[in-house]
C-alpha cells in the first residue's frame, strides 16, 4: 500500500539531479579558490623571507622586498575607512532612522544604487579632478585614500542600512514609548543590535580598498619610492599597483616575485579581514546575555 | 485655554477626527476617560479603537500620511499643543502593545531602562536605588518571585506572559499616569490571559488604564467602564455591567449579543 509509485520514483530522481547540480555548482565555487591560493602558495611561497617584507625594492624591481607598497596599502586601507566609514554609517543612520519617505530620500537612494555601480576606473578620473586638482591634495595618499572613500562609501552606506532595517520595529517602538528620543534609541538600541552587520560591509569594503588598483593609479600610488610615506601627503607604493607594475611594466621580474606579491597582498586582506572580524566578535561579547 | 487644567479626567477627547490619508478613522469623537480606574475599548476590527488608542501618546504620528483636528487633553493639558514636548507626553502615557516587545537585553536593564534614560541622567542614581525601583516594578506586575534570581538573564528568553508583565513593568519606573494597553493579552494562552488580567486588576487605582480588547468576556471581567465603537465613532460608554447588562444603543447590542463583529 505505500509502495513507491512511478511518479514517486521520478520525483525522487529530479530531485536528486537537482541536488547534484546544485552540488556541484557549490563546489565549483570553491575550486578557482582553491587553486588561485593553492597557486600563490606554491609559486609564490619561496619568495617570501623577513628580507622580501622588510626592504625596499632594488634593481628595477628585480630584487629587493616590497616594504613601502605593503606600508602603503596600509596607509590607504586606513585613511579610506577613516573617512568613509564616519560618513558612510551617518549617511546610513539618516536614510533609515530618520529621513521621511518623500522625493529627496528616493533619489539619494537611487544615488548611492547608482554610485555603487560607477566603475572604478571612472571614480579614478573623479578623484584626479577633484582631490588632485580642484582640492589641490596633488597625487598622494590622502587623494587617493578618499578616491577609495567615495568608491567604497555605498558598499557601506547600503550594508550598514540593511543591518539597522534588520533590527525589529518593536524595540525602536518599545524606547519610543518609554520616553526615548530617536537618537537614545539609537545609541541604545538600534546600533548595539546592528553592528557586527555593519561590520560585516567595513570588512568587504577593507578587501575592495586593499585590492583596487585603477583608482589610486592616478591619484596617489607611484611605481617606485624608497622611503616610506611619512604624512598623507606623500605619495606611495601600493601593494596592488606594485604588482600590476612588476607584471606589465617591469622587465626581467622573476615569476616567483610576482607570485610572492600577490600572496603578501592577499594576506594583508586576510588580515586586516581577521582584525575585523576579532572586533566584531569582541563586540558581540559585549552583549550581556 | 490649552494649558489649563480640565476636568478630573485622565483623558478627554473633543471633537476628535483622525484620517489616514483620504480614510475617516475617527469620526468626532468625544471621550473622558475616569482617572484610576479601567476602561476597557470594544468593537469590531477596523472600528478605530487601536487608534484613538494610539492618539493618545501620539505615537499615531510616526505614520506620516494621518492627519487629525480636535484635541486630546491628557491630565487636562492638550497633547497637540505648540509647547509639547513628545517625550514629556510618553513618560506620563506608556504603551503597551499586542505582542510583548521586550528589548534584547537582560530583564535587569529592560525594567530600568527607561528609569536610566530620564533619572540617572539628571542626578546620581546608587545601585541600591535601582535595585529598589527595580524590584517595586516588578512586584508590582507579580513577577518579582518569578525572576529574582535570574535578574541579568536576557529578557527575550521569558515566556509570551511574563515578557508581557515586563513590557508594563519597564513603564513603571518613570512613574506615569496612564497605561494604554492595545490587547495585551492577544498572544497569550488563557492561563497567561489570567495573570495578566489579574495583573492589571492589581495595578487599578494607582494608574488609569485604558485597554483595547477583542475579547468581550475580558472587557466585561476586568473593566469598570466600557466603550463600544463602531466605524470611527464612540456609540455608546458607560459602566461596564450596565453596558452590558442593559445596552442602551441597539447596536451595541447587537454587538455584544454576536450578531456582528
Amino acid at each position: 500500500m505505500f509502495a513507491a509509485t512511478p511518479l514517486n520514483r521520478r520525483s525522487y530522481r529530479n530531485q536528486n539531479v537537482a541536488r547534484a547540480v546544485f552540488f556541484l555548482m557549490t563546489v565549483a565555487l570553491v575550486i578557482p579558490v582553491l587553486i588561485i591560493v593553492g597557486t600563490l602558495v606554491v609559486r609564490g611561497g619561496p619568495a617570501l623571507s623577513w628580507e622580501f617584507l622588510f626592504t625596499a625594492p632594488r634593481d628595477n624591481m628585480t630584487a629587493g622586498g616590497i616594504l613601502p607598497a605593503l606600508v602603503g596599502t596600509i596607509w590607504l586601507v586606513v585613511v579610506a575607512l577613516l573617512a568613509s566609514v564616519p560618513v558612510g554609517v551617518a549617511a546610513a543612520l539618516y536614510l533609515s532612522e530618520y529621513a521621511p519617505d518623500n522625493l529627496l530620500t528616493r533619489t539619494i537612494n537611487l544615488a548611492i544604487i547608482n554610485l555603487a555601480g560607477v566603475p572604478s576606473i571612472v571614480h579614478a578620473l573623479f578623484g584626479v579632478g577633484a582631490f588632485v586638482y580642484f582640492f589641490r591634495f596633488g597625487a598622494s595618499i590622502l587623494a587617493a585614500s578618499l578616491t577609495l572613500a567615495v568608491m567604497t562609501l555605498p558598499v557601506v552606506i547600503v550594508a550598514t542600512r540593511e543591518s539597522l532595517q534588520a533590527v525589529p520595529q518593536a524595540f525602536r517602538e518599545a524606547c519610543w514609548n518609554m520616553g526615548a528620543t530617536r537618537w537614545q534609541t539609537i545609541r541604545k538600541v538600534v546600533l548595539p543590535n546592528s553592528i557586527s552587520g555593519i561590520l560585516t560591509g567595513v570588512i568587504l569594503e577593507v578587501s575592495r580598498t586593499a585590492g583596487e588598483t585603477a583608482p589610486i593609479m592616478f591619484t596617489g600610488a607611484t611605481a617606485f619610492v624608497a622611503f616610506l610615506p611619512e604624512s598623507v601627503f606623500d605619495q606611495t607604493m601600493a601593494m596592488s599597483y606594485h604588482l600590476y607594475y612588476i607584471a606589465t611594466q617591469a622587465t626581467d621580474v622573476s615569476e616567483q616575485l610576482t607570485f610572492g606579491v600577490a600572496l603578501v597582498l592577499i594576506a594583508i586582506v586576510l588580515a586586516m579581514n581577521a582584525v575585523s572580524i576579532g572586533f566584531r566578535v569582541y563586540l558581540r561579547g559585549l552583549k550581556k546575555w | 485655554m490649552d494649558n489649563g487644567q480640565r476636568g478630573d479626567y485622565a483623558i478627554e477627547t473633543r471633537g476628535l477626527n483622525l484620517w489616514y490619508g483620504d480614510f475617516q478613522a475617527l469620526i468626532d469623537v468625544d471621550l473622558e476617560v475616569k482617572r484610576g480606574i479601567i476602561t476597557s475599548m470594544i468593537g469590531p476590527s477596523g472600528c478605530g479603537k487601536t487608534t484613538l488608542l494610539r492618539t493618545c501618546n501620539r505615537i499615531i504620528e510616526r505614520l506620516g500620511y494621518v492627519r487629525t483636528t480636535g484635541s486630546v487633553y491628557v491630565l487636562g493639558h492638550d497633547i497637540f499643543g505648540d509647547d509639547v514636548e513628545l517625550v514629556q507626553v510618553r513618560k506620563q502615557v506608556g504603551m503597551v502593545f499586542q505582542r510583548p516587545n521586550p528589548l534584547p537585553i537582560s530583564i535587569r536593564d529592560n525594567v530600568l531602562f527607561g528609569f536610566r534614560l530620564h533619572e540617572a541622567r539628571t542626578r546620581k542614581v546608587s545601585v541600591a536605588e535601582e535595585n529598589e525601583v527595580l524590584e517595586s516594578s516588578l512586584r508590582q506586575v507579580l513577577l518579582w518571585d518569578t525572576v529574582k534570581d535570574r535578574l541579568d538573564k536576557p529578557a527575550t528568553g521569558l515566556s509570551l506572559e511574563e515578557q508581557q508583565k515586563l513590557c508594563i513593568a519597564r513603564l513603571l519606573p518613570v512613574k506615569p499616569e496612564v497605561l494604554l494597553m492595545d490587547e495585551p493579552c492577544s498572544a497569550l494562552d488563557p492561563a497567561g490571559t489570567e495573570a495578566v488580567e489579574e495583573m492589571i486588576w492589581q495595578l487599578r487605582g494607582d494608574y488609569t488604564i485604558l485597554i483595547v480588547t477583542h475579547n468581550m468576556a475580558q472587557a466585561r471581567r476586568a473593566s469598570d467602564e466600557c466603550v463600544f465603537m463602531l466605524l470611527g465613532r464612540i456609540i455608546e460608554h458607560g459602566r461596564t455591567e450596565e453596558l452590558f447588562l442593559a445596552p442602551e444603543n441597539a447596536k451595541t447590542a447587537d454587538y455584544i449579543e454576536g450578531r456582528y463583529g
